[in-house]
């Protein structure tokens, strides 16, 4: 039970670095963007977990409930969440607009061709 | 399961098969955020991460296309970084507090107030309702304009092409296929369920943000299922333009008239004699707020994606 207890934090630590390990070793942008969102996800766990009560209920006041999640965590990560999805359109756009000035969205060929031009001038 | 969805997710090197992968992440995600009562969150994760995120990278993909290529340096040197982050996070976990643990630090600073005293301040019994809108008012206000400010960049980044041609769109598709008939008797109960979440935000889970994305869902539906020119013809870009800037104005425009009233700014006491049924109005015209610009604002960026797709 000692290290159980901790077990919520191994799971946001794997995933985080799952998300980071895409982020910094592939190199496809869409790929990024989507191991971005991994990374994402897992603060969203992290935050969420802390704010579980054993024997606790959703926060919407009933009789029945003894005692509540705390819903400070879940109101940050609820805007998170939309904010998030808004940010990834944005990222998904700037993709786009590289797509169409490179030909292509792989991080190796883009910086090849930046550095091609910078040699030439 | 989550894991190995993940690990999943970054050996494949099919986009299309990522993206989808992505989505069940999302689900299985909202699942967790069921089982650990955050009921609120666990909708939000569901519609936006299931639903919408991954039109959007649907909507990339086909402009940018569907293979990655194989990484030309070795992997060696960032699984050694990932690694040793990792091993340094989880040595710094062994002093956290036990999940679910009552004395956390995160229980004892302003959770107690939000819990014992929401339904007496505020009248309302979702208190993640009343932290989002009442408590917390100038943060959500803050992440609306976020969320108009990304649409503002999408739209200067991609734009909305606009159609040359004026025919009616639905020469690619035979009409009335079983996808259009089947869209055309849900369509009706998405946008009902997004107008219920919307005004049922104060006492069971939902509100603004959730019901945006799932009336975005229905419109977006609309789309995939007829064409993006009847979406158009129904939900005009100009107009949801209006809106979305209309859902900011009217949660900022609430807060000027509480100090207009001679209270502070968002603060809603003020609204009516009453300060519970204040609280109230208040609640039920940000929440509209919030909702109208969620709704506008992803259904605008999907259009972006969408037409800039088809113009190709």
């Amino acid at each position: 039970m000692d290290t159980l207890g901790l077990f919520n934090y191994w799971v946001v630590i794997f995933l985080m670095m799952a998300g980071f390990y895409t982020v910094i070793a592939r190199g496809n942008l869409v790929k990024k963007i989507v191991g971005l969102n991994i990374f994402q996800t897992s603060v969203f766990i992290l935050y969420i977990s802390l704010g579980k009560v054993s024997g606790g209920t959703a926060p919407i006041v009933s009789d029945a409930a003894t005692a509540y999640s705390n819903p400070l965590p879940h109101v940050l990560i609820l805007t998170a969440i939309v904010v998030g999805v808004a940010t990834t359109a944005l990222g998904l756009a700037l993709i786009i607009r590289i797509k169409e000035a490179y030909g292509t969205i792989e991080e190796d060929e883009i910086l090849a061709m930046d550095q091609k031009d910078e040699g030439r001038e | 399961m989550l894991g190995l969805t993940a690990m999943t997710i970054i050996r494949l090197r099919s986009l299309f098969a990522v993206v989808m992968l992505f989505s069940i992440y999302s689900l299985l995600t909202a699942s967790l955020f069921m089982v650990l009562d955050a009921v609120d969150v666990a909708f939000t994760e569901a519609a936006v991460g299931a639903g919408i995120s991954t039109m959007l990278m649907l909507g990339t993909l086909m402009i940018t296309g569907y293979r990655e290529k194989r990484p030309a340096h070795s992997p060696i040197l960032p699984l050694i970084v990932v690694v040793l982050t990792g091993a340094v996070l989880v040595w710094g976990t062994l002093d956290m507090p036990h999940f679910g643990s009552p004395d956390q630090p995160v229980h004892q600073h302003v959770a107690p107030r939000y819990i014992d005293d929401s339904p007496k301040e505020v009248g309302i019994p979702n208190m993640v309702t009343s932290v989002l809108a009442s408590y917390r008012g100038y943060d959500t206000m803050g992440e609306t304009i976020v969320v108009f400010a990304a649409l503002i960049g999408v739209l200067s980044l991609i734009g909305i092409k606009k159609y040359t041609n004026k025919e009616p769109g639905r020469t690619e598709k035979p009409p009335e296929s079983i996808l259009q008939v089947a869209a055309k008797l849900l369509i009706p109960f998405i946008l009902l369920f997004a107008l219920y979440v919307q005004f049922h935000g104060d006492f069971g889970p939902g509100g603004g943000f959730q019901a945006g994305v799932i009336f975005a869902a229905g419109i977006i539906l609309y789309a995939l299922t007829f064409s993006l020119k009847d979406a158009m013809h129904l939900a005009p870009p100009k107009v949801v333009k209006v809106i979305a800037a209309f859902g900011v104005l009217l949660y900022g425009g609430t807060g000027i008239v509480s100090m207009l009233k001679g209270g502070t700014f968002l603060n809603y006491s003020v609204l009516a004699h009453d300060p519970i049924h204040g609280q109230h109005y208040g609640i039920l015209l940000v929440e509209l707020g919030v909702g109208l610009t969620v709704a506008s604002v992803m259904m605008l960026i999907f259009y972006a994606f969408v037409s800039r797709g088809e113009a190709d």
